[in-house]
């Protein structure tokens, strides 16, 4: 499943950015921006026609994508479709970069996670 | 201490970082501060001393999300940091200026900063917003993982910028020891922030969280943009109008005054019909001019633009354009000079060099008093349902007429292009309530500049007007108006062949010449033209009704449209020049755009024409 393809306001984890060429840079980019393996990201809106571009939320950050640059981007299987909007992948445990397993409270969304995990 | 040479410093960062609003803290500059990624596109450089007596050079750069750049304005910052920017040794100390608000995106590119192995220290500007994120920084911890001074400033406060100049006085920070090659920085960003940052409490919902709900709605959000532009277009006329009544009075009466003082003659009808009646025209024009910047200005600080630009997106691809256009078009709509200077935030050339041809079809505000000027003469001042101005509709419609060409001529320019990708990537910043003081400093400032303008420019052209319809004198014996003798009168003549078919009569043709070195000159001069001419000396700000009885509204239109495309301004011509380094490009620009106004003013007279018999 790639970002392009997720549905409003779902949240997924980010696997992996898929260069389209060996010099593609808006697949480097991309990987500036922070969309990098095992960060959540959240749909937030549509643009108006043709529901291109895309307004995607991670971290912190929003950032306008086009449909064609959302492509680029594959998110992990368990990220479900259908997933409800609010109930984050408890993804630090699965990735491997993260310091702690964070305690995945009731109301930690997929956006506070990665800057609110808890002191080591 | 002060025998010292200047430390060099410059502050880098991320887009919006804050870091021109922390140049300005500590430099006591103006630059211009606004609430989207690129509002600063080329190097600036200023000066401070510090408390301790130590002078200090400080370079603001444009932001950039890494060092591997990728437009123009970001070249810039890698070439300065790598310290090889042409004649511009490496700073002596590398300023990181990196958002409290965003440390995940923002630390990220102040690590690959720290891999140049260069003196640095870290700001973390807008530290007094975390708390409201329910967040702490454990900032010793930072300080002692990075091994390099970490300093916190709240670059829109006044005395926020304390801590830099403490850290500048400071002993220079050795070199940083640099992560082993091929580190993964994200990670260690990860790391940084699981160690240094605590959540004290809840998260709550942001507030752009709710506003995007509305703002980037396919329906809503499309409503509130239009509604937004309507509202400046409608404020322009609406509640300028009492402001302009007292200015066109004061005008008027400083005519009379001095007009009774002068004796009858060449001083007085220079300074009456030359200077006040040209200059004086254009000055009723600052309330205008004034709410068309608070609307744009506070648009820019809000942080509304990149969501206008998102959801004009698709629109600006259908003319093979990027959301990325959308920003530089939309300063253009202030004056095409900083709009072509912005796009150096695009990164596909191509796009770049379109956006730059398209930019001055945008209605820039010196073209706004020739609009306001010709609708306050000959639209009504109605109110349509009740609600709309009729003369604010018009006015809409005029700036509609620029932008929906400026698509026609986009896509014609792209019409061969290559099917490659139009990067948009687009940050989209938090939202900001528009400062009252910010706002009042760049408002007065935008004041400034156009009463220098009138001040110097239109003043001086206005005289030169002035003398073109005074001089040389009619022939003894000669009949018809003096005017028609003089030199302007002559030139009128000599180009109303030409201009005959749209409809201009000679005092338009005569006004079209000086409009070129800056627009509002047309208004200037007209009054010049019809002030000198006219036999009573009152004439001064009577221009509206004087060519309500003059021309024909087939006439009026005619000249509308002529200036949605008017041939452009010599400092239009200058930067498209300057930013493309081609000649070609702006014989191009002027060919097309003289055509296209040329065409317009045909169809705009003769459908008048027809219509009203």
């Amino acid at each position: 499943m790639r970002l392009n393809q997720l549905s409003l306001r779902t949240a997924g984890v980010i696997d992996h950015i898929e260069a389209l060429s060996t010099h593609d840079a808006i697949a480097q980019r991309l990987g500036e921006l922070g969309f990098v393996p095992g960060e959540p990201v959240k749909v937030i809106a549509f643009g108006p026609l043709g529901g291109d571009p895309m307004a995607v939320e991670i971290g912190f950050t929003r950032f306008a994508l086009r449909r064609s640059e959302a492509h680029r981007i594959v998110l992990r299987d368990n990220t479900a479709a259908t997933a409800p909007s609010c109930a984050a992948q408890p993804h630090e445990q699965a990735d491997p970069a993260a310091p702690s397993p964070a305690t995945s409270t009731a109301d930690s969304s997929s956006r506070q996670a990665p800057v609110a995990g808890p002191p080591a | 201490m002060t025998d010292l040479p200047p430390l060099r410093v410059a502050l880098v960062g991320n887009p919006n970082c804050g870091k021109t609003a922390i140049f300005n803290q500590l430099t006591g500059s103006r630059q211009k501060v606004a609430n989207y990624a690129g509002v600063t596109v080329e190097r600036k450089a200023g000066r401070l001393v510090t408390p301790a007596g130590r002078r200090v050079q400080v370079l603001d750069l444009p932001g950039t999300y890494s060092l591997a750049a990728t437009s123009p304005d970001e070249a810039v910052t890698r070439d300065v940091c790598r310290g090889v920017y042409k004649g511009e040794p490496a700073p002596d100390l590398l300023v990181s200026v990196v958002a409290a608000t965003n440390l995940r995106l923002h630390l990220r590119f102040m690590l690959e900063l720290r891999q140049l192995g260069r003196p640095m220290i870290v700001v973390l500007n807008m530290i007094d917003a975390i708390s409201k994120q329910g967040l702490t920084i454990d900032i010793p911890r930072l300080q002692a993982e990075l091994g390099v001074p970490v300093v916190t400033a709240v670059g829109i406060k006044r005395g926020g910028g304390q801590n830099i100049l403490a850290a500048l006085d400071a002993p220079p920070p050795p070199p940083p020891t640099p992560l082993p090659e091929g580190t993964d920085l994200h990670a260690e960003v990860r790391r940084l922030l699981a160690l240094c940052v605590a959540r004290t409490s809840e998260r709550k919902q942001l507030f752009e969280d709710k506003l995007d709900r509305w703002v980037l709605h396919p329906v809503w959000g499309m409503l509130i943009l239009f509604v937004l532009l309507f509202i400046m277009f409608q404020a322009v006329f609406s509640w300028a109008q009492p402001f302009m009544d007292m200015l066109d009075n004061g005008m008027k009466s400083l005519g009379d005054h001095v007009g009774a003082l002068l004796p009858d003659g060449v001083l007085r009808s220079l300074v009456v019909d030359g200077i006040i009646a040209g200059a004086g025209t254009v000055i009723v024009f600052l309330p205008q001019i004034l709410i068309l910047f608070l609307w744009i200005l506070a648009l820019e600080e809000s942080g509304y633009l990149p969501r206008a630009a998102f959801m004009l997106d698709k629109l600006m691809a259908s003319a093979g354009l990027s959301g990325r256009s959308f920003i530089p078009l939309l300063s253009s709509f202030a004056c095409a000079v900083p709009g072509i200077m912005s796009t150096r935030t695009i990164q596909n050339p191509r796009d770049r060099m379109v956006t730059i041809m398209i930019a001055p079809l945008m209605t820039c505000s010196a073209r706004l008093p020739v609009y306001a000027l010709l609708i306050g003469a000959f639209i009504p001042a109605r109110h349509i349902a009740g609600l709309f101005n009729l003369q604010g509709l018009v006015l809409f419609g005029l700036y509609a007429a620029g932008i929906l060409s400026a698509l026609v001529v986009a896509r014609v320019l792209k019409r061969r292009a290559t099917t490659d990708e139009h990067p948009l990537l687009l940050e989209l910043p938090n939202y900001r309530l528009p400062g009252l003081q910010s706002l009042s400093i760049e408002l007065w400032q935008r004041a400034r500049i156009f009463l220098s303008r009138v001040g110097t420019i239109i003043v001086t052209l206005s005289v030169l007007m002035w003398a073109l319809s005074s001089f040389p004198a009619p022939p003894a014996g000669a009949t018809g108006p003096a005017i028609d003798y003089s030199l302007a009168g002559r030139i009128g003549h000599l180009m109303l062949p030409f201009f005959q078919f749209i409809g201009f009569n000679w005092q338009i043709c005569v006004a079209l010449i000086p409009g070129l070195a800056a627009r509002e000159v047309a208004v200037s001069a007209l009054a010049t033209v019809y002030s000198v001419g006219a036999s009573e000396a009152d004439a001064a700000s009577q221009l509206a009704p004087l060519l309500s009885a003059q021309w024909s509204l087939a006439t009026a239109f005619s000249l509308l449209a002529w200036y949605v495309y008017a041939p452009q301004c010599f400092s239009t011509l200058a930067v498209i020049r300057r930013e493309t380094g081609s000649w070609r490009l702006v014989w191009i620009s002027t060919a097309y755009l003289f055509g296209m106004a040329y065409a317009a003013s045909f169809l705009a007279y003769h459908i008048t024409r027809l219509i009203s018999g």
